[in-house]
């Protein structure tokens, strides 16, 4: 356990030592409010809501996510940091997680930088802040999954560019499975079940729910199942490709 | 006590390392020597529990690397090659970091800190950023991570490489100071180095252990072990004088220098014969020496001669 701390704090602290964090928060702040304001008609709406911040949120983080996650592990296979990591007194594990770690609780704080809207929403009237709160929990989670699929694939790849790429591109693919623009791809060859099962894959069908203040268990375990799975490949991933 | 069994690595159809088997005991540092791609980097990360043996075993302080990999790491310190580390974190924060991990006690850090930092001599840069550090102190570095929890195992790969004579000196100096009561490898390709360092020298090529000796052991096997070389005012006439030696065997002149080396029969001296030949024929002589054998000349032999001999 407290390796995972130790590896996470370094990575964490890597962020802020670069002005990588700075330009990611900025941009996430300005870009979210951007959205919440204009394209969500937060004040025309007339209700005492975040409803317009959270279903911009994961456009948001198709693009943003993926530019924490592209340097997860490329960067450590590049400046080969990767071969003194994973011969410190460390399990695999505790490296793919310190790491993930960190760059989950830096979506944390940027997202939790967000709270002048709530300040905002709860000036103007009179909201659920049970809801908000459940969304904001929703909206950390979905990131989390975000980043366990970036990690995985900037794991396979020393060029960030590359990494970055490919996390939006399979990112977006799942953000829109449950979508007609996914889905057709499938019907006219694939059963019915197959296409279920793509279409209940879809980040946005289980975040709309949570967004809405729905807090339904199977919405929280399929993004922490997505998370864990893609952090298992990870590992997986690193074994295979850290010889090269 | 590093000991490894057959240990093997490949890579779909490549092998890299096959079937290597050695010991080392403490006190005794090994140098690992052989040409570039001969299978020294990739054994010792395996011994350093990088990457996984695809056949063999390796075993550090009695810990199986595979089967025990994270008891084998904790007594391991290990520098890998080009010495990376975490650029955008200053030296402090970095030893740091790696007195975390390595779980180094609270009460001992300050002192292991401070013997490390003294050692490799980074008081003057413990606030900077490594990444605007020089190769040299780069270096340091890395080998300050890898000393920093005083291993019984150390595994440097190529810790002099790109240093200049100085700071060759100091990492050498370094190495010796610690040899005492640790089991060290280095891998190396400066032949120099083995006579600096090393207790004991394996070649490697093309994965295989091609020889196991000291360094005097392996200079014994050079065509130069005993030979006499001198150059002379008059090349000609001392050149007479040597092919009146019993005991020698062969005359070298070199065209470029004027320099003359006699070989003597196996197992005969010939540096008094030499001395005595000279002196009753009075040939002014600038310079004189007995040659101990040479190492390049031995790696060359051992290297491509075993390379020609698969090829054939």
């Amino acid at each position: 356990m407290s390796a995972i701390s130790t590896v996470c704090k370094r990575e964490l602290r890597s962020y802020f030592a670069t002005p990588v964090a700075y330009v990611f928060i900025v941009i996430f702040l300005v870009l979210s409010s951007a959205f919440t304001f204009y394209l969500g008609n937060f004040y025309e709406r007339g209700q005492a809501d975040l409803l317009p911040f959270f279903s911009f949120l994961p456009w948001l983080y198709l693009i943003l996510v993926p530019a924490v996650s592209m340097r997860l592990w490329s960067e450590e296979r590049k400046s080969g940091t990767i071969e003194l990591l994973l011969t410190l007194p460390i399990t695999m594990w505790q490296a793919v997680m310190g790491k993930f770690l960190a760059a989950w609780l830096f979506i944390g704080i940027a997202l939790a930088l967000t709270f002048p809207l709530w300040i905002t929403v709860n000036y103007l009237g009179d909201p659920d802040n049970g809801v908000i709160f459940a969304s904001y929990l929703g909206a950390w989670l979905m990131a989390g999954a975000f980043l366990a699929i970036g990690s995985c694939i900037s794991a396979a790849t020393r060029n960030q560019v590359v990494a970055f790429i490919l996390t939006v591109v399979v990112c977006f693919l799942l953000v829109m499975a449950g979508f007609p623009l996914v889905l057709d791809a499938f019907r006219s060859w694939a059963p019915q079940v197959l296409v279920d099962a793509i279409a209940s894959l879809s980040f946005l069908t289980h975040f709309s729910s949570i967004s809405k203040g729905v807090i339904d268990l199977r919405d929280l375990l399929y993004f922490v199942l997505m998370t864990g799975f893609w952090l298992y490949a990870s590992a997986i991933v690193i074994d295979l490709k850290k010889a090269d | 006590m590093i000991e490894t069994q057959a240990l093997g690595k490949r890579y779909g159809d490549l092998v890299a390392v096959d079937g290597i088997t050695f010991k080392v005991e403490p006190g005794q540092v090994l140098g690992f020597l052989g040409p570039n791609g001969a299978g020294k980097s990739t054994t010792m990360k395996m011994i350093a529990g990088f990457l996984a043996p695809t056949s063999g075993s390796a075993k550090v302080c009695g810990f199986d690397v595979e089967t025990q990999p994270i008891e084998a790491k904790r007594v391991v310190g290990y520098l890998p090659e080009g010495a990376p580390s975490y650029g955008e974190m200053s030296v402090r924060q970095f030893l740091g970091f790696i007195a975390e991990v390595r779980n180094i006690a609270a009460r001992d850090r300050g002192k292991r800190f401070d013997d490390v930092v003294g050692r490799l001599n980074l008081e003057g840069v413990l606030e900077q950023p490594i990444e605007t550090l020089s190769k040299g102190f780069k270096r340091r570095v890395g080998l300050a991570q890898a000393i920093l929890h005083d291993p019984k195992v150390l595994i440097l790969d190529e810790p002099t490489d790109g240093l200049d004579p100085n700071q060759k000196h100091e990492v050498r100096t370094l190495i010796n100071a610690m040899a005492r009561d640790k089991t060290i490898i280095v891998s190396t390709h400066v032949l120099e180095e083995v006579h600096a360092v090393c207790s004991r020298a394996i070649i490697i090529a093309k994965g295989r252990v091609l020889a196991d000796a000291t360094p005097a052991e392996l200079e014994a096997r050079s065509r130069y072990h005993q030979a006499v070389s001198l150059t002379a005012t008059d090349t000609k006439a001392a050149r007479e004088a040597l092919a009146r030696v019993a005991d020698v065997a062969a005359i070298e002149v070199d065209a470029q220098d004027g320099r003359i080396t006699a070989f003597p029969k196996p197992g005969k001296q010939i540096f008094v014969a030499v001395n005595q030949v000279l002196q009753e024929r009075n040939i002014v002589v600038r310079e004189l020496a007995l040659e101990g054998g040479r190492l390049d000349e031995v790696f060359r032999t051992i290297t491509q001669g075993r390379a020609q001999e698969a090829q054939a």
